[in-house]
């Protein structure tokens, strides 16, 4: 069960070429700078944009294909575009109103209780107190969230999310980010998410696939994914690995959280998560140095044994990407300049010490 | 009583002329002016072009090229008599068909513009709720663009009760058939009968008015959005 998406059209200035599986579940970016075509493959995906030869099937059921076109408004499919996009001329309830009495026939068969169905989405976005409101009366966040409110009234089996916060400012990003953490954890549907911002994926995304000029450089898990050598090249400055773990021990007086994750753990600054909670952290690879032996006087809290795996050239002449295993069982990816990776004789196979300048907690 | 019967059946047949030939360019309008606010066909150059004429063109062109294309030996006057309606100039059936010529531009070009404003987006979004194009057209683009139906009807109306060239043209003279305002007015000149015609002029003047006014206060441009 999955979404098989094979696209091969050229539009003026660019041509996306995807043949994609896509996972039926979880959260799946897709990742790329803007003009990569992630987009366009959503719209693709979502009967907006006509691909001619396209070819879509998800699960089991044909979207498209040589004889098929699916129109979009008999695709059971939610999508939030970057700009709420919400009806002017209705009120929030009218608003959530036009899909969910459109959705009607679907709801019936999949016996699903609406009203229950619109408590439980009112609650989960927090927006029950917007209801009377007009649309051009609501912040940029409260519109955004009656968006994704109102796809997913439609009883969806897929969302897709085209950047829902690249137009908002970061104190809005923030207020929405939770909610979009929330409907992770208790959608039963795959969500597609369009995003440039490798913060985002992080923190939301368990799947990724890269976009790059149209194409799908690189797919898979997310956390095996971003710890692949070949990746950290296209992402520049926002190379780095993101690992699951839980709060295994808060410090009261330092204010500072143990992240334990296989192989290893880190301190971060305490985001008042309770112990035992699952959360993220994301370490970049700029943020990582290698040493030989145990620098004792240093500023750096985190320093853990790893071996190195592999070493690569980087973009820069200059510098080099190393992976390394903590523990044998998370990834982490330095950036060293070559000088140093010569100085230490850096081989695959050999035991070092990772320093962790910053480790960002996420989730 | 300064208007008689005359100029009283004259102000009632205008006001019959100019609700028909509205309603009718609605129904006629809002498709070509969806057409042309969301076509990329070649076709959409021309064919705006076309709709355009009559405000350019001189009303006597407009109405000459209709008297003969309803004559008995142009094509809407053979379509006319096959369909055993008779010939079209100097009747009131006539006189709609003309005015809705005339009139059309003044109902098509707000629809368009509004159409146009309104973007692919909020369409899309229907499509993403489920509604079929139909729906979405009825649901969501004819109250979005409500500010230009509002214009469209208040333009159309206005203008045709304002047309005289293309009336004497196609319509002559005839009373309670084809003698509008505007040329009773005319009528009343000729005859030197300056009173009558100025208490009509100056009905005509306070009604054009009174529609632009209302243009402007219930369709506030630089609206917020």
């Amino acid at each position: 069960m999955s979404i098989a998406a094979r696209f091969n059209v050229a539009f003026p200035g660019f041509a996306l070429d995807v043949d994609l599986e896509l996972p039926s579940h979880g959260v799946t970016a897709l990742f790329g700078h803007s003009g990569s075509g992630k987009t366009t493959l959503l719209r693709c995906i979502a009967g907006l944009e006509r691909a001619p030869n396209g070819q879509l099937v998800f699960d089991g059921e044909v979207w498209q294909d040589r004889a098929t076109f699916v129109p979009t408004h008999r695709r059971p499919i939610g999508y939030v575009f970057q700009e709420a996009s919400l009806f002017d001329h209705l009120t929030v309830r009218g608003n959530l109103d036009y899909g969910l009495r459109r959705s009607a026939a679907e709801r019936r068969s999949l016996h699903r209780d609406t009203s229950a169905d619109f408590s439980h989405i009112m609650e989960l976005l927090g927006i029950a107190h917007l209801l009377d409101r007009k649309p051009d009366r609501l912040s940029g966040g409260e519109r955004q969230r009656i968006a994704i409110a109102r796809a997913l009234l439609t009883a969806p089996r897929v969302l897709l999310m085209d950047e829902p916060l690249a137009a908002l400012d970061l104190a809005r990003k923030n207020e929405i980010l939770p909610y979009l953490e929330r409907l992770h954890e208790e959608l039963k549907i795959p969500l597609l998410y369009v995003s440039h911002a490798p913060d985002e994926v992080a923190r939301l995304a368990d799947h990724i696939v890269v976009m790059d000029s149209g194409r799908a450089v690189a797919q898979g898990e997310l956390t095996e994914t971003l710890a692949r050598l070949d990746l950290p090249i296209r992402l520049g400055e926002d190379a780095g690995v993101v690992l699951d773990g839980s709060v295994v021990e808060r410090d009261e007086n330092w204010q500072l959280a143990r992240i334990g994750f296989p192989g290893g753990h880190v301190w971060v600054r305490d985001g008042g998560h309770a112990l035992g909670d699952h959360v993220r952290v994301r370490i970049l690879a700029r943020d990582v140095s290698i040493a030989r032996e145990a620098v004792h006087a240093t500023s750096i809290l985190n320093t853990l044994p790893a071996q190195v795996e592999e070493l690569v050239p980087d973009a820069h002449p200059a510098l080099t990407l190393v992976r390394l295993q903590i523990g044998g069982q998370s990834p982490v990816i330095a950036r060293v300049t070559r000088r140093s990776a010569c100085g230490l004789d850096l081989k695959p196979g050999e035991q070092v010490l990772v320093q962790v300048k910053s480790v960002a907690l996420i989730g | 009583m300064p208007l008689d019967s005359n100029d009283l059946a004259a102000v009632w047949l205008t006001l019959r002329l100019a609700a028909t030939t509205t309603l009718l360019l609605l129904l006629i309008g809002t498709p070509l002016a969806w057409w042309l606010a969301r076509t990329r066909s070649w076709w959409k150059g021309p064919v705006g072009a076309v709709v355009a004429l009559p405000i350019v063109l001189p009303p006597t062109v407009l109405g000459f090229y209709l008297l003969v294309a309803m004559g008995p030996e142009g094509p809407i006057g053979h379509l006319t008599q096959a369909l055993g309606i008779g010939l079209l100039p100097f009747t009131f059936a006539g006189l709609v068909v003309a005015s809705v010529f005339y009139s059309l531009p003044f109902v098509v070009q707000p629809l368009q513009n509004a159409f146009e404003a309104i973007g692919e987006r909020p369409l899309e979004a229907a499509a993403t709720l489920r509604a079929s194009p139909l729906d979405a057209f009825f649901s969501v683009a004819v109250p979005l663009a409500k500010p230009g139906f509002l214009t469209a009807t208040i333009l159309g109306f206005a203008h045709t009760v304002g047309e005289f060239g293309v009336v004497l043209m196609i319509g002559g003279n005839i009373p309670e058939q084809t003698r509008v305002v505007s040329v009773q007015i005319y009528d009343r000149v000729e005859a030197l009968e300056y009173a009558q015609a100025h208490w009509l002029s100056a009905a005509m003047l306070l009604f054009a008015f009174l529609v632009l006014l209302a243009l402007y206060t219930l369709n506030p441009t630089g609206r917020k959005r």
